[in-house]
């Protein structure tokens, strides 16, 4: 079966479990309402059963004239009834492909296809839903587009190698330990404290802070359902990421997509020895609407681990991550006293590090064929213990490398150095 | 252009503080005379100092073709110096407000895909931002790099 050939449609479905997402979020707002007084009226029961029929019929609708194909080496959809729009994907600028499954979708074996695109508004096209072994072939076969080989008849799942598997234990202990909790113990204290001054007071503040609460929990959860069980393989095609507890994500980053890796080290889990490694893919992630768990901005490949694991997975992804670092000359202790004993870079050809943070150390890796562009930033402060900051800028959604408080002079050479440096990567990039 | 800007805000001010007194005077309030003249010499002061500022801030911002890439400095405060790689250029936008066609001045934006490099020089000429505009995109094309 020759997949250019001819138009799909989704899975017929794939408005239920729009409708049944949507339904989930109504029960979940209605509940709060309903249960102070409790007096559903018939008539309130039949408005919400009308509404329930027409997102259905919006949803077959929309379903209906909704197809899409891959034609030569675009994705065409097209969709829309009264404005009809025809939304076409060059695949070869493809950044990363997820396949989501929510729980609905999964009770009934069905998956969301997402490609992420570069570009700040291009966002990404979504594939909602197809059936889970039609989705892993389809992004089999986008894969390969995306990198130029033709599609075989039947591409089928390439070997992986499995790099990381996450313990659920240790992401319960992280979970523990993380800033939520901080949080909530914080609270607690502060509620505490109150208390003992004036009962009543505490009272107001408990019930006023529900609903932080109740996003702390969210937070937690969302934490927990998109770490579980995560594993990390590496593909002929790329990096894969697994994970979740009720709703799946299985997330492709091919080959020389990444646009930086960071890795923060949170004061509380230093005793352990713990650290977060992520990974940042050019172009934001679809936000908001039908899919929550998506909404962290940053893509963890390995959410907790120890730095053995870390370094083993940097490795991977990528392979010259400089050694040496330098610190910053001990006057800018003066400027950044909180960060000093964390600052330090290192560079080589290819890649650029550089640590920093307050509480949590933070290490950034930024190819130097991902950088957009330099900044050298003197601000007064500097100006008069004569430092100067670099900024590394990435088309990365949100890791920020910044060489912070070096040296005026030094930095100011290596401005020169680096920008050689990062023209020779690109047309290094550019000749292969 | 600053300066215009600067010199607008003062006028204003000033002229609304005569007003004010004008309105009172006509209404038969209690003027204080002395209380507007030191109103209108403060702003013409702060307007003063603006202005120096402004000739500070727009001496600092200059802009330099190289080969490879595009260097624009700017800040009296706090200094930058940006280097954007020609291949790296997203697009390219001249913008004019109002004020800026009045002295038939435009300013040039360069945008590349990473949203913290947004580098701009302001206070060309029109037909210099239209040049450069053309030139950056020119070796832009001849330069492209991918992502």
């Amino acid at each position: 079966m020759d997949p250019a050939a001819t138009w799909h449609r989704l899975h017929p479905l794939s408005p239920v479990i729009r409708a049944g997402r949507l339904f989930v979020g109504a029960v979940i707002v209605f509940a709060g309402t309903l249960l102070p007084g409790s007096h559903t009226t018939e008539s309130g029961a039949i408005t919400r059963a009308v509404i329930g029929v027409v997102v259905i019929a919006f949803g077959v609708v929309s379903w209906l004239v909704t197809r899409w194909r891959v034609e030569g080496n675009d994705l065409r959809i097209e969709t829309g009834l009264i404005r009809r729009s025809s939304l076409r994907f060059p695949l070869p600028q493809i950044q990363a492909i997820d396949v989501v499954r929510p729980v609905l979708a999964r009770i009934f074996g069905l998956a969301e296809l997402r490609l992420r695109m570069g570009g700040a508004t291009a966002g990404s096209a979504r594939l909602a839903y197809l059936t889970a072994s039609h989705a892993d072939t389809v992004r089999a076969q986008l894969l390969a587009l995306a990198r130029g080989t033709a599609i075989q008849a039947e591409t089928e799942e390439s070997p992986e190698r499995v790099l990381v598997r996450l313990p659920t234990g240790r992401l319960i202990g992280s979970l523990v330990l993380g800033s939520p909790t901080v949080t909530v113990l914080v609270m607690a204290g502060a509620i505490a404290g109150a208390a003992a001054l004036s009962p009543r007071a505490a009272i107001g503040i408990l019930s006023s802070s529900s609903a932080i609460a109740i996003g702390m929990v969210t937070v937690i959860w969302r934490r927990l359902n998109g770490a579980y069980n995560l594993t990390v393989a590496e593909a002929h095609d790329g990096l894969r990421v697994r994970s979740g507890l009720l709703d799946t994500t299985a997330e492709t980053i091919p080959r020389g997509r990444v646009q930086a890796v960071r890795m923060v080290e949170p004061l509380l889990w230093r005793p352990l020895g713990w650290c977060r490694l992520e990974v940042d893919v050019a172009g934001r992630q679809h936000r908001g609407g039908e899919n929550n768990p998506e909404r962290r901005q940053l893509r963890a490949v390995l959410p907790v681990g120890s730095r053995q694991e870390a370094e083993s997975l940097l490795a991977r992804i990528l392979p010259d991550a400089p050694r040496e670092r330098t610190r910053p000359p001990s006057r800018a202790r003066w400027k950044a006293p909180l960060r000093f004993h964390n600052l330090s870079w290192g560079h080589n050809e290819r890649c650029a590090v550089t640590t920093t943070g307050r509480l949590a150390r933070i290490t950034s890796w930024v190819p130097l064929t991902k950088v957009q562009s330099l900044r050298l930033v003197q601000g007064p402060a500097q100006r008069g213990l004569r430092l100067a900051t670099i900024y590394l800028d990435t088309a990365g959604y949100s890791v920020h490398a910044a060489i912070r408080d070096r040296d005026a002079d030094e930095a100011r050479e290596q401005l020169g150095e680096l920008t050689v440096l990062c023209r020779a990567a690109r047309s290094a990039q550019s000749l292969r | 252009m600053r300066r215009v800007e600067v010199l607008g805000a003062t006028g204003l001010a000033a002229a609304s503080v005569l007003v004010m007194t004008a309105i009172r005077f006509v209404t038969g309030g209690p003027v204080d005379f002395a209380e507007a003249v030191i109103l209108i010499v403060a702003i013409a002061l702060a307007g003063f100092l603006s202005d120096r500022w402004a000739q500070r801030r727009v001496r600092a911002w200059a802009y330099r073709e190289r080969d490879d890439d595009l260097l624009v400095r700017r800040g009296v405060m706090v200094s930058r110096l940006s280097v954007i790689p020609y291949g790296r250029m997203q697009f390219i936008d001249v913008v004019a407000g109002p004020i800026e066609r009045a002295f038939g001045l435009a300013t040039v934006r360069m945008h590349t895909a990473a949203a913290s490099s947004d580098a701009r020089i302001p206070g060309l000429t029109q037909i210099e931002a239209g040049r450069l505009r053309d030139h950056l995109a020119q070796l832009g094309e001849a330069k492209a790099a991918g992502l």
